[in-house]
C-alpha cells in the first residue's frame, strides 16, 4: 500500500544542492565538458545510448555527467527524456552489410573476404595498468604504441564490401537462413504492452536495450552448461551504418546520417530433421555503439530463447523467456529495487502490529497480560 | 518496362536531390553557415512547419538480413521552409541541431532552383570532400589492423 508522505521539502532541496556540489567535486579542477565525455569516455556513452535505447551521443554524455558517472542513473535520465519527444517515423531497416567497418573479426574463418580487422580493441592488450596515462598528453607505452597516432595502411580499397560471414556459409546451405521479411510491422515494446510468449522481433528489441551485466551473466550460464549451444563467433563487426528515413512530404527516402552499431552473428550447433539435413543454427546480437560484450551476450541469450522453435529441451534459466525478458531492463529493475528505500512507514507499521500479534499468539499471552506486565 | 525520357530525367533529379540532402544532413553547423554565406543574398524563408526535434525508431533485421525488428530510437531534427517566390525545402538530420536542419532546408530549396543548382552543388563540394576524406582515414586506419591468423600444425604423436 502506498500512502503519501508530506514534509521534508527543505531537506530535499538541500540534499539536491549538496548533490550538485558533490557532482562538481574539487572546484580547483576544471569541470569536465560534454565534448570530453563524448570523445574520451566513448564506451560509457555507447552503453548509455544502447540501454537508454536512444542514439544521441551528446545527450548520453550529458546524462553521464549529471549522473556522476552512474551509468544506470544516466540510462534512466535518457529513458525519461525520450518520452518527451514525438516520433517522426521508423527508419528503413539498417543494412549492416553496407557498414563502414571499423572492426570485424571471425572466430570461425581465418581467411574471409575483406579480412580480419582488429580495429580499436582491448583484445590482445596486456591488461597492465598504463601509468603513462596518469600524465596528461603522454603516450602509452604498455602496449607498444608509438604515440596516439594510428597507423594507416595504403592499400585500403574504398569500394570493398564486406560480406557477412553468415552469407558465406549460408550460400552452401550449411546454416539456417534468417527469418524472411514478410512485410509485417514488427511489434514495438515501447508502444504496446508485452504478453508472453513473444515473437523473435520482440525478444530482439527487449534484449537490445537490456542490461549488459545481466545478459553477460545469462550468456555465460549457457556456456557453462545451462542450455549449452556450442557457440562460435561467426562474426563481430562494428562500424558506421547509414540511416534512411522515408519522408512522406518528399515522397522519397532520405539519408539522414550514420549511427555506429556492433553486430554479432553467433553460429551454434546443428539441427536436422527427417526432411532437412543438419545445419548450423544462429543467435543474433545488434547494439548501438561499440558494445561487443553486450552484442555477444545478446546473441547467446537470443539463441537460448529459441529452444522451442529448434526442438530443444527446456529447463535452463536463459531459456525462460518470461523470466529473461521481464528482468533484463535495468530501468525497471532499479526502479522497483530502489523504491524500497522510500518511506514505507505505514506498510511497516502494519507488519509490526502483525508480528507482535503472532508472537503473542505463539506465547499464549493476551494483550491484557501484557498491559498488566507493563503496569507492574 | 522501358522508361520514358521524362521519367528518366525525373529519376535523375530525385537521385541528385537525395545526394544533396544526404550531404546536408552530414554537414557541420559551421559548414552550413559558410554555405549560406556563399550563396547569399537569399530570398526570405518562411516556416512551413516549425523546426523541431523528434525521434525515429531505428530498425534492424534479424540475422542482419531477415525480418525487421525495432532496435531503438535516435533523435532527429527537421525543418520545412518556403522561399519567397521559390521552392519548398526540407531538412532532416540525426541529432538535435534544429538550426542546422533549418539551414539544410533553405539550401535544399535553393538547390531546386535550376538557376542556382550549380552554385549549391559547388558549395556542397567541400563537405563531400571532407566526408570522403574522413571515411578514407577510417578505412586506412582499420586496414592497418588487418591480421593474418595462421594455424600451427599440431605435433604428431
Amino acid at each position: 500500500m502506498y500512502v503519501a508522505a508530506k514534509g521534508g521539502e527543505k531537506a530535499i532541496r538541500n540534499a539536491h544542492k549538496l548533490l550538485a556540489k558533490r557532482r562538481r567535486g574539487n572546484e580547483n579542477l576544471p569541470s569536465v565538458t560534454l565534448e570530453q565525455i563524448a570523445a574520451q569516455l566513448t564506451l560509457a556513452v555507447d552503453r548509455v545510448m544502447a540501454e537508454g535505447s536512444l542514439y544521441d551521443t551528446h545527450l548520453a554524455a550529458l546524462a553521464i555527467k549529471q549522473a556522476r558517472g552512474d551509468l544506470i542513473e544516466a540510462i534512466f535520465l535518457i529513458r525519461a527524456f525520450r518520452t518527451t519527444l514525438p516520433r517522426f517515423g521508423n527508419s528503413r531497416p539498417l543494412d549492416t552489410g553496407d557498414m563502414l567497418v571499423r572492426r570485424r573479426v571471425s572466430a570461425t574463418f581465418k581467411d574471409l573476404p575483406g579480412g580480419q580487422l582488429l580495429g580499436p580493441t582491448f583484445d590482445y592488450t596486456h591488461r597492465l595498468l598504463d601509468t603513462s596515462l596518469a600524465v596528461p598528453d603522454e603516450a602509452g607505452e604498455v602496449d607498444d604504441q608509438a604515440g596516439a597516432a594510428a597507423m594507416r595502411a595504403d592499400e585500403a580499397d574504398p569500394a570493398e564490401k564486406m560480406p557477412r560471414v553468415t552469407d558465406l556459409i549460408g550460400a552452401e546451405g550449411l546454416i539456417e537462413a534468417s527469418p524472411a521479411d514478410d512485410g509485417e510491422e514488427p511489434f514495438d515494446i515501447t508502444r504496446a504492452p508485452v504478453s508472453f510468449p513473444v515473437d523473435r522481433a520482440t525478444r530482439l528489441q527487449t534484449l537490445a536495450r537490456g542490461d549488459e551485466g545481466y545478459l553477460l551473466a545469462l550468456g555465460y550460464s549457457t556456456q557453462r552448461g545451462y542450455a549449452r549451444s556450442h557457440p562460435f563467433v561467426g562474426e563481430i563487426r562494428f562500424g558506421d551504418v547509414e540511416v534512411i528515413l522515408d519522408v512522406p512530404e518528399l515522397g522519397f527516402p532520405v539519408s539522414i546520417g550514420e549511427v555506429q552499431l556492433t553486430e554479432c552473428q553467433m553460429v551454434n550447433q546443428f539441427k536436422g530433421s527427417a526432411e532437412q539435413p543438419p545445419q548450423f543454427t544462429r543467435g543474433y546480437g545488434l547494439v548501438f555503439g561499440q558494445c561487443e560484450r553486450k552484442a555477444m551476450s545478446m546473441a547467446l541469450v537470443e539463441r537460448a530463447l529459441r529452444w522451442a522453435e529448434l526442438g530443444e529441451e527446456p529447463g535452463a534459466p536463459a531459456q525462460d523467456e518470461e523470466f529473461v525478458l521481464s528482468h533484463c531492463d535495468n530501468v525497471q529493475a532499479t526502479g522497483f529495487v530502489e523504491h524500497l528505500k522510500l518511506p514505507h512507514y505505514v506498510d511497516f507499521q502494519a507488519e509490526l502490529d502483525l508480528v507482535r500479534r503472532m508472537r503473542r499468539e505463539a506465547s499464549g499471552r493476551t494483550p491484557a497480560d501484557e498491559m498488566k506486565e507493563a503496569a507492574e | 518496362m522501358p522508361q520514358t525520357s521524362e521519367n528518366h530525367s525525373q529519376d535523375n533529379e530525385i537521385a541528385a536531390r537525395r545526394a544533396a540532402l544526404a550531404t546536408l544532413a552530414r554537414a557541420r553547423r559551421d559548414e552550413l553557415e559558410s554555405m549560406i554565406e556563399r550563396l547569399s543574398p537569399l530570398p526570405a524563408a518562411s516556416e512551413l512547419r516549425p523546426a523541431e526535434v523528434g525521434l525515429v525508431m531505428l530498425r534492424g533485421r534479424t540475422g542482419g538480413d531477415g525480418a525487421p525488428f525495432n532496435l531503438g530510437e535516435a533523435t532527429v531534427s527537421r525543418a520545412a521552409i518556403r522561399l519567397e517566390g521559390g521552392a519548398t525545402g526540407f531538412g532532416y538530420r540525426l541529432g538535435r541541431d534544429v538550426a542546422a536542419a533549418r539551414r539544410g532546408a533553405v539550401i535544399d530549396a535553393l538547390w531546386q532552383d535550376p538557376a542556382r543548382r550549380e552554385a549549391v552543388e559547388a558549395a556542397l563540394a567541400p563537405v563531400r570532400a571532407r566526408l570522403v576524406a574522413e571515411a578514407g582515414t577510417v578505412r586506412a586506419e582499420t586496414a592497418a589492423t588487418k591480421v593474418d591468423f595462421f594455424t600451427l600444425v599440431r605435433g604428431e604423436d
